[in-house]
């Protein structure tokens, strides 16, 4: 336990739902990124994944629709500690994008219209955990929280999400992303509190 | 002290004692924090702040730092302003109940990206939204702390006159921080004197008192996420490449 600050109470214990530890409930949907929003044209659209090989899958947008569609209802976790309960999506498995691709790596690089980048294991984007997905709420996905698509990996904090996604860089090694190189976990898993390189 | 690199990220948390409090408007006041093993910071950079209730309870928040550490008998001393969000769990905490020489918990400093280096000299634009001027402060203050050349332009978004902070240090820097201009736009209520209707912040403002792309300055927005927005669209439609435009926004909960 901390040091207690005097007077300090909080808000009523009782009707908080289960968050992760430093997490606090927020019906309003946040904002985070680093720079200016990008516009991405759906007809130039396309994702892309690369395997360590050099062999490449892509996918327009048309075909990205094509695809066997998965609506999940997930929480996600932003490390600035809001957290968002039952928020509902629809888009791709990774699954189902992966299904194809041959590759022995353990490790993925996101990447990012607009120059994003974040580091996962290959293994986390599985076992319906991981989708790419352009519609939240019912509707498209606006551009502020990276439409046309995004990544959503729900069970990780949620800049690992990334936004305005164009593709996958599968690798044997793993290479920290944007934010992981400015000191943020390369991980990053909420119930566990990994913030910041070292938790 | 100028460094090239932010410092480490420090993970440990440690106690942090209130030394001094001031009123910048009436929802913002400034918490100055005595942290014995503070290890420095750059600016733009942030802190946790988390507070423990009797029971065990914990809540924390990331707040931006106002200004450069100073050294005070106790050890480094670090500023952050508070903004008061209604019904807050923190803040109104802080603001109203949080008392002179009380203990919480800092961890710190945080984020790499939203920051300035002092040995940088290219031209500097800082566009705030409201609250959204503290790490943008911690930027013009440490300037002036380094002797930095660097020349700045700040515009500041204010709904009125009042919601100023910092207004008596901005108007005293303005006339002694030489190569620092500052614009301010206001959404609600404007000055006596100024000039042109209160307004939210539009292409005229970001053109007339910004600097142009052919210059490359470094551009910081930080604020209300649709503030950000239309900034950051207008600088990119302007012509300054996305990778020169930092964002940082404030989310409506605290």
């Amino acid at each position: 336990m901390g040091i207690v600050s005097p007077g300090f109470q909080g808000r009523p214990r009782t009707q908080e739902p289960a968050l992760p530890p430093g997490q606090y409930l927020t019906e309003d949907f946040p904002v985070l990124s680093a720079g200016p929003t990008p516009r991405v044209s759906l007809d130039t659209w396309e994702f892309v994944i690369s395997a360590e090989n050099g062999s490449e899958h892509r996918w327009s947008w048309q075909e990205l629709m094509a695809l066997p569609q998965e609506t999940p209802m997930v929480d996600i976790h932003c490390v600035t500690r809001w957290s968002k309960l039952g928020t509902t999506w629809q888009g791709v498995s990774l699954d189902t994008l992966l299904a194809d691709v041959d590759t022995g790596a353990h490790f993925a690089l996101a990447h990012s219209y607009g120059g994003y980048t974040t580091n996962l294991p290959l293994d986390d984007l599985r076992g319906g955990r991981a989708w790419v997905v352009h519609t939240f709420d019912g509707a498209p996905l606006p551009a502020e929280h990276g439409g046309p698509a995004r990544m959503l990996v729900p069970h990780l904090y949620f800049w690992k999400s990334a936004k305005w996604v164009r593709g996958l860089r599968l690798k044997t090694m793993d290479e920290p992303g944007f934010w992981e190189t400015a000191g943020y976990h390369d991980y990053g898993d909420p119930w566990r509190e990994q913030r910041y390189q070292g938790d | 002290m100028a460094t090239s690199k932010p410092p480490r990220t420090a993970n440990r948390w440690q106690v942090g004692r209130l030394v001094e409090r001031r009123v910048e408007t009436p929802t913002a006041q400034t918490l100055v924090l005595e942290v014995p093993d503070w290890p420095g910071h750059l600016p733009g950079q942030h802190v946790d702040l988390r507070l423990t209730a009797p029971d065990g309870y914990q809540a924390a928040r990331s707040y931006s730092i106002a200004g450069p550490a100073v050294d005070g008998p106790g050890g480094p001393r670090i500023e952050v302003t508070v903004q008061r969000v209604r019904d807050g769990e923190v803040s109104p905490y802080l603001i109203d109940v949080f008392g002179d020489g009380d203990p919480l918990e800092v961890r710190g400093p945080l984020g790499g990206w939203f920051i300035w280096r002092p040995e940088e000299t290219a031209p500097v634009q800082l566009v705030a939204g409201g609250s959204g001027i503290v790490p943008l402060m911690a930027m013009i203050r440490a300037r002036r702390a380094t002797g930095s050349k660097a020349p700045f332009r700040l515009i500041y978004s204010v709904r009125t006159p009042g919601d100023v902070i910092y207004a008596d240090e901005l108007r005293r820097r303005i006339r002694d921080d030489f190569g620092l201009d500052i614009a301010y736009v206001y959404t609600r209520e404007a000055p006596e004197g100024w000039r042109g209707d209160p307004h939210r912040i539009g292409l005229a403002d970001v053109n007339t008192h910004g600097w142009p792309p052919d210059l490359e300055p470094l551009n910081y927005i930080c604020g209300p996420t649709a503030f950000v927005e239309t900034v950051a669209d207008l600088l990119v439609g302007l012509g300054h490449p996305s990778r020169r435009v930092k964002t940082e926004r404030f989310g409506p909960t605290g």
